[in-house]
């Protein structure tokens, strides 16, 4: 890299090894087990959706780059299209339609990142922008959950029948179970009247393992957690934003659980269910949209978890961790701008210590 | 510095790759005499000072050649004998690449000082007399900020400092100048040490040296071992542990308070080479000359620190050592905020810790990304800061705001634009918005200035009308009152006459 | 359906009545925006903006009737601060920036007339008749009035000097 003769040098002269680029890389490996589980427990469509969401989150990203006239190979190959484009498939019913993918990946892109300037400007988490706009857009196809149908399994679509899948939907000879997810059981029932004590018992399989019906992500959250972890030992993100979330949702659980167990589940199943744990450790420690200070994360990571618990229990959706994250992102301005650190010889308040010797 | 601050490092700053070693324990070299030296007329913060010689002229080592200029300044000495060659301009150490005032001094290569007045006893000089000794040897703080000592100790006698901290720190990476005066003059430096101290009127001393110096810290400890006042003490290696407001916070746990100086809060810093320096000028009367300066980097073939002359072309320097490859970038200091060099046709100066020629890894700094807002700016800044937020505003123009986000505190030590994974060059939009106010500063002033001036023509202008006309009139009425007289004396002839 | 119409057309009137005597009576008096603008101007009453001092030129600009871009030493910066100030929006690709400028003498040809003397504004040109005259750099304006006053050309504006003291780091290039 040259500088021409009359451009004057800051310094410093020397900078970290560390990169944007190596940042993603780290992220996404973390995320590797988790989807890899995924992939073997819903076989060969969410490999194809997986695949056909990121590759349009790259086609939208380089038709907004040509647009702005801005150089495309660099700013494409960052990593953080493809990050966000991982996510949104993760969480997204593992054998919806291709054309989920597609438009989630674009409005990810167009509308949660590009609009606002692209990489660093965006005020929300592309991949909850895009899941919130499919869910709200597309209910049905949404909310269509299926049971896992493992890779390798009898039964199981090959990878062309796979494709086949996404493309054209369910074929009528497949014998695919569909269901519903372990918190839509439940708020239809409670809706229903039935309490949950009695509802479990006929609830999908509750496995810790997760071989119930689920996002692509939902499913392997000891995976996400041991990804989240590393990536924490790693330096990549702090303890925080997750912490903070986790307890957010998991303390009103078990208090409302203690209090009244017939109508409000217990806080193992609200953590390990749902986006909760990609919630906390991946989609919520977006550095772009989460505060800049520590006391200002645990603040986001514990808005984040209690209105989870609060969408979930008590409004519309049985599901609660997209919206959750997208109302503390509008919130994240307000938080850095009354959270700051201490500057060094001030008082908190910003005005400078009196000298004493 | 207890069991405590040993088990929690301070969470502030960045630690970067030492680069110290070899270099570090290299035996020191002495630059043979140049033939030429450049002395720059402004080493030192405050006013330039002033030449007192004449081109021709002949002078001696350590001779006066240029006097301080006003309360803030310092002079200028010879640093070989021989004769004035000229007082022109050369290359400033300076990004811009601008000239500036030097005295260029032909060596005789005899190198015989002028009448030095040594001082057996230091202790039994007055501390106002330590001063003006210190003052009249031209030492500044060697540490790079080159603030003229002796109005340092002024200050500090006058707000009653009872702790002297000398920085053996050191910090930034590649460097170890101090590391050596350290290690192979600790007696000097410690008697420096106790010099100051009785010039502050300080009651103890602490020397703060990193811990990645242990030889250093066991040759001051033996030094120090029969002055009990003046204490080592090791403290964590991290940068920037030598800028002085982190020194005092973990050597003493006081907090300087924004806009205040540290002698407010009881304690003053000196650097160990100014310490050095002081020795060498009270007791054996010898103006500082020269010094000692780290020269490293991959394109150095013989890493180490020259003890050499100020105003030594760097140049000169590098050819001593030898290099490997022509450097593909040239730093006066360290790393974190040493000063880019254009060519090496620059003057050694009081302030130059190091010399640093990188080679094309070294110097490779990727180009600068999209601020992605992950947050490790502020973990790294030492002083509390959100350079993310002062850097987004003052790209967008916002100046101001900038500076509401306290922008004036920041020390420019470079740990965020060393940290940011997009590689953006945080400092430099700071410096630049500094400048930029401040250049606004002037402009007002200036603009002040031409209105006070205006007004004052114009009333230079009334004040002269007004004389004129006053001075017409005045002429006017001594012309009637003279026609007047003339009629008289003619009208009273008349009336004599017909009377 | 008849009270509907009827209560919301009642509060209508009603409130939009209250709002017209808030702003006859509870108005906000008009700043006196001249002196502001007058501040804005450089002050060195040179007159190359076509009014007789910076005062009627900061009237003018409160009346209306003169542009943003009336004043040639102040360059962009004092165009686009007058704009601000106005709100108006303005275009500013016109507006030479020509950067804070020094008169000069040019010490061969000069002929110690002294009529540039008499036409700098804030007295920064010092001489006497056939003496050679010179510029007091901190107090000259820049603004060119003592040029076109000298017989053999000898005044001329130049760049003001960058020295070390002023110069300033450039903003970094935005990737």
């Amino acid at each position: 890299m040259s500088h021409a003769i009359d451009i004057p040098v800051a310094a410093p002269h020397t900078t970290t090894s560390n990169s944007v680029g190596r940042v993603m890389t780290i992220v996404m490996m973390a995320l590797a087990p988790a989807t890899l589980f995924g992939f073997w427990l819903y076989g060969w469509p969410a490999v194809w959706l997986w695949a056909i969401t990121i590759a349009s989150a790259l086609l939208a990203e380089g038709f907004c780059l040509r647009l702005l006239k801005r150089p495309v190979v660099p700013v494409l190959f960052d990593g953080s299209a493809v990050l966000s484009a991982w996510l949104l498939a993760l969480s997204l019913p593992p054998w919806a339609p291709w054309w989920i993918g597609v438009f989630g990946g674009v409005v990810a892109m167009l509308l949660g990142k590009h609009a606002f300037g692209g990489l660093g400007q965006n005020l929300f988490n592309p991949a909850m922008v895009a899941r919130v706009a499919l869910l709200i857009s597309f209910p049905v196809q949404m909310t269509s959950w299926v049971s896992p149908l493992p890779l390798f399994s009898a039964g199981a679509p090959g990878p062309i029948d796979g494709l086949l899948i996404t493309l054209q939907g369910i074929p009528a000879s497949l014998d695919a179970v569909s269901s519903a997810s372990l918190l839509g059981f439940a708020k239809t029932e409670l809706s229903r009247g039935v309490d949950l004590v009695h509802a479990m018992g006929e609830a999908p399989a509750q496995s810790w393992f997760g071989s119930r019906a689920g996002s692509l992500g939902e499913t392997a959250a000891w995976l996400i957690a041991a990804g989240g972890i590393v990536m924490m030992g790693m330096r990549v993100i702090s303890w925080h934003i997750p912490v903070s979330m986790l307890v957010g949702v998991a303390v009103p659980a078990a208090i409302l659980n203690a209090v009244d167990p017939a109508h409000y589940l217990d806080a193992a199943t609200h953590v390990l269910s749902g986006g909760v744990m990609l919630g906390a450790f991946f989609i919520a420690t977006d550095y772009v949209t989460s505060p800049n200070t520590f006391r200002g994360q645990l603040i986001f990571g514990a808005g984040c978890g209690v209105l989870t618990y609060v969408i979930r229990t008590w409004a519309g959706y049985p599901e609660g961790v997209a919206f959750a994250v997208l109302l503390m992102n509008s919130l994240t301005p307000i938080i850095d701008s009354y959270v700051k650190p201490r500057v060094y010889g001030r008082n908190r308040k910003g005005s400078a210590l009196p000298a004493k010797k | 510095m207890g069991l405590f601050e040993k088990i929690f490092k301070p969470q502030w700053g960045v630690h970067p790759d030492d680069h110290k070693r070899p270099a570090a324990d290299a035996a020191l070299r002495f630059l043979p005499a140049p033939a030429q030296v450049h002395m720059p007329l402004h080493q030192h913060v405050g006013g330039a000072a002033r030449p007192v010689v004449a081109v021709g002229q002949k002078v001696l080592k350590g001779q006066i050649l240029a006097e301080a200029r006003g309360n803030i300044s310092a002079p200028i000495h010879s640093p070989v004998s021989g004769v004035v060659r000229a007082i022109g301009e050369v290359t400033a150490p300076h990004a811009s690449g601008l000239d500036f005032p030097a005295i260029t001094v032909d060596s005789d290569f005899a190198d015989k000082w002028i009448e030095l007045d040594a001082v057996a006893d230091p202790f039994s000089l007055a501390p106002e007399e330590i001063a003006r000794r210190t003052a009249a040897a031209g030492v500044v703080g060697l540490g790079g900020a080159t603030f003229p000592s002796a109005v340092k100790f002024s200050l500090g006698k006058r707000l009653a400092v009872g702790t002297l901290i000398v920085n053996g720190g050191e910090c930034e990476p590649y460097l170890s100048s101090d590391d050596r005066i350290m290690r192979d003059f600790a007696d000097q430096v410690v008697d420096g040490v106790r010099i100051v101290m009785h010039a502050i009127g300080a009651a103890e001393a602490l020397v703060g040296i990193e811990d990645n110096k242990p030889e250093a810290i066991a040759a001051m400890r033996k030094a120090a071992a029969p002055f009990p006042d003046v204490k080592i003490r090791p403290v964590p290696a991290r940068y920037p542990m030598g800028s002085d407001k982190q020194l005092i916070e973990t050597l003493t746990g006081k907090e300087v308070p924004a806009n205040a100086r540290a002698a407010e809060v009881g304690v003053l810093v000196h650097n160990v080479s100014t310490c050095a320096a002081v020795h060498k000028a009270i007791r054996l009367g010898q103006p500082l000359v020269e010094r000692i300066v780290t020269i490293n980097g991959g394109a150095v073939a013989n890493p180490g620190n020259i003890y050499a002359p100020l105003g030594t072309l760097v140049d000169e320097i590098l050819a001593f050592c030898g290099l490997r490859e022509a450097p593909a970038r040239l730093v006066l200091g360290g790393p974190m905020m040493g000063t880019h060099l254009k060519h090496g046709k620059v003057p050694l100066v009081k302030g130059a810790s190091g010399i640093l020629a990188f080679n094309a890894v070294e110097a490779e700094i990727p180009e600068a990304g999209p601020c992605i807002r992950c947050g490790s700016c502020t973990k790294a800044c030492p002083m509390g800061l959100l350079p993310l937020e002062m850097a987004a505003r003052i790209r967008s123009g916002h100046l101001e705001d900038a500076v509401e986000f306290n922008l004036t505190d920041c020390i420019s030590c470079g740990c965020c634009a060393y940290v940011c994974p997009s590689h953006i060059p945080l400092v430099q939009y700071f410096v630049h918005a500094k400048g930029e106010l401040e250049a606004e500063e002037r402009t007002k002033l200036r603009s002040e200035a031409a209105k006070r001036l205006t007004e004052a023509r114009s009333g230079r202008l009334e004040r002269e009308a007004k004389e004129k006309a006053e001075a017409a009139a005045r002429r006017k009425a001594e012309r009637e009152a003279a026609k007047a007289k003339a009629k008289a004396p003619a009208a009273k002839n008349t009336e004599e006459a017909s009377a | 359906m008849l009270m509907a119409v009827g209560s919301l057309t009642v509060m209508g009137l009603a409130l939009g009545g209250l709002l017209g005597a808030a702003s006859r009576y509870l108005a906000v008096e008009e700043n006196p925006i001249e002196a502001e603008l007058q501040a804005m101007l450089p002050g060195s009453q040179c007159g190359q903006c076509g009014y007789v001092g910076c005062a009627q030129a900061a009237a003018a600009l409160a009346r209306g009737e003169a542009a943003v871009t009336l004043c040639p030493p102040g360059g962009k910066s004092v165009a686009e601060a007058l704009a601000l100030k106005l709100g108006v929006t303005v275009d500013l690709s016109a507006v030479e920036d020509k950067g804070p400028q020094l008169a000069r003498v040019t010490e061969e040809i000069c002929i110690g007339c002294c009529r540039c003397l008499k036409a700098c504004p804030t007295d920064a040109i010092v001489g006497a008749a056939k003496q050679i005259h010179n510029v007091i750099q901190d107090a000259c304006t820049g603004c060119g009035a003592c040029v076109d006053r000298c017989p053999t050309e000898a005044m001329n504006l130049v760049p003001m000097p960058v020295t070390l003291q002023h110069w300033i780091w450039p903003k970094p290039a935005v990737a």
